[in-house]
């Protein structure tokens, strides 16, 4: 069953030092409160994953709580770069980054794996593309009924993955909706899964065929209102597509991304408080 | 006629590609721009299927990532990733993959990865996203970029999504199941792959634009077609579509949007 805690509480719980950990959600439901926490309490030598880095990301890199990345796509969505992800692959900045990069269609395979209890992924993928040659990751391997050649590569199973959703009941049981990503497979392919929800509610009241994930598969079940923004919760919030834009020449430069992280997330208790600084410097 | 911008021109002359009722797997940036206004303008049937899993979407502004709310509501289905690359790119189930890229070479093969050393990057690049299979295994592809020395280039620096390889039947030998890519339309021009060689040439140029300039524009000695036609203007249909549906986006989004 899962323990009904802080965000906090289930960070130091649960997250250590050199940990794999996958914080998904794609585009939608991300969860950045859970980033924010990291930082916060100085996680290091993390092996990150996540199929598109976002700004999720970036926060942590250039924290210099990452010492691997694997990903399938790197950039801002809607505006550019990841100036803290480029920094670090280009420059060494904090630390090097270690990177194994893959496909989207690859790396939601390599989920599937992990949650499925399998050892590799196996997909019809990167015939003629590069990405194999810098990527000993990335293998091939003969049908044994056609012949054909396939790419195998390694089932992700995380130490600990954190996902964002909509709704637990009082017994951590977690609804979401919407565009779900990769949430339900990494959630299962992880040894433990933190899950942050805008509400906690008496009775899920879940359609029949809706994802949800049951107490039981989970570790723990945080109440964080919120805890997607800038990216959105269907149902609660929008994206927050002027904030994409405003991360844009914060991260761009490493003083002032400091200085962010060091006011905004350091400089907070929790994820309530970093709102409420926020909201006032509007 | 209305007075257009070359970036319409590319809009409009990618949109006209794209056949009504066509199932297409839709990247962010500009392959949604054209892709949306191909459904509002010729091909009010076209399906419009994106990677962060909704099918049949119609939004009536541009998404400026790959999975805003916009696209879920007006969404036929919304399914988790993996299954959109497994049961319907994989699956054989798309005619069009629409495609940006930073670079692209003559045989249509796209990096949008890492420019200079992939280990000692000149410029990290986002990477390749679901484009590697989309590439590969849509029916068909088809290439919208801005023309320049710096992204039509004569060797990619990595090849992230391949076209026709190295060329002729590079491509079947690679045992890839769509046909590749069959237009690259860009804001001077349209280039469609040579029967044979693979290698693409262009098949019309823009209204105004000439040999000269798709030449300096283009890292490789780019070739012509022998029967080399001027693209149709954009007419006032389309152009008012395009302007309405720009101008709704950067209403609702507070940017023009597209362009990643």
């Amino acid at each position: 069953m899962a323990d009904i805690i802080t965000l906090g509480e289930a960070i130091s719980r649960h997250v250590n030092d050199g940990d794999c950990v996958a914080l998904e959600g794609f585009t939608h439901l991300i969860p950045t409160a859970a980033s924010h926490e990291l930082i916060r309490q100085g996680k290091k030598d993390l092996h990150l994953v996540r199929m598109t880095p976002d700004l999720v990301y970036d926060l942590l890199i250039g924290a210099g709580c990452a010492r691997k990345l694997t990903f399938s796509w790197g950039g801002n969505p809607g505006v550019g770069s990841l100036h803290r992800l480029r920094d670090a692959v280009e420059k060494k900045w904090p630390n090097a980054l270690e990177i194994d990069e893959h496909s989207h269609a690859d790396l939601a395979n390599s989920y599937v794996a992990g949650a499925s209890g399998l050892p590799f992924a196996l997909l019809r993928a990167y015939a003629g593309s590069d990405l194999p040659k810098v990527n000993p990751n990335i293998k091939f391997i003969d049908c044994p009924f056609t012949g054909e050649k396939l790419a195998a590569t390694p089932a992700v199973r995380p130490d600990v993955t954190v996902i964002h959703a909509q709704k637990a009941d009082r017994k951590g049981n977690v609804l979401l909706w919407g565009i779900l990503g990769v949430q339900k497979e990494a959630a299962l392919a992880a040894k433990r899964c933190i899950v942050t929800v805008e509400e906690i509610v008496d009775d899920l009241k879940a359609p029949m065929n809706a994802c949800v994930l049951p107490s039981w598969a989970l570790t723990a079940v945080c109440h964080v209102p919120g805890g997607a923004h800038p990216s959105y919760a269907h149902g609660y919030y929008e994206r927050d597509n002027r904030f994409y834009q405003a991360w844009d020449p914060i991260a761009r430069d490493r003083e002032t991304f400091t200085a962010w992280i060091d006011t905004y997330i350091r400089g907070t208790a929790d994820f309530a408080e970093f709102q409420a600084k926020i909201a006032e410097a509007k | 006629m209305s007075d257009y911008s070359t970036n319409e021109m590319m809009t409009v002359a990618a949109a006209r590609r794209l056949k009504n009722g066509a199932v297409c797997f839709v990247g962010i940036g500009l392959p949604s721009k054209a892709a949306n206004l191909a459904r509002l303008t010729s091909s009010p049937d076209v399906v419009l299927i994106y990677e962060s899993g909704p099918i049949g979407a119609k939004p009536s502004v541009l998404p400026l990532s790959i999975g805003d709310g916009e696209l879920a509501e007006t969404a036929d289905t919304v399914v988790p990733t993996g299954e959109i690359f497994r049961y319907w790119l994989q699956g054989g189930r798309i005619d069009v993959g629409f495609l940006g890229a930073a670079q692209v070479d003559k045989f249509g093969n796209i990096n949008t990865t890492v420019i200079g050393d992939y280990h000692n990057p000149k410029v990290r690049l986002p990477g390749a996203g679901g484009a590697p299979e989309i590439a590969g295994s849509a029916k068909e592809v088809l290439i919208i970029l801005k023309q320049s020395h710096r992204t039509f280039v004569d060797k990619l620096a990595f090849v992230t999504s391949v076209g026709f390889g190295e060329g002729g039947d590079h491509r079947q030998q690679l045992g890839l199941p769509g046909k590749g890519p069959v237009g690259i339309i860009t804001d001077l021009c349209i280039m469609e792959p040579e029967a044979g060689s693979n290698e693409f040439v262009v098949t019309s140029l823009h209204p105004g634009v000439t040999r000269e300039q798709v030449i300096e524009n283009t890292g490789w000695a780019i070739r012509f077609a022998d029967n080399l036609a001027v693209t149709e203007a954009p007419n006032d249909t389309e152009l008012e579509a395009l302007r309405a549906l720009e101008a709704r986006t950067a209403a609702a989004h507070g940017q023009a949007g597209g362009d990643e």
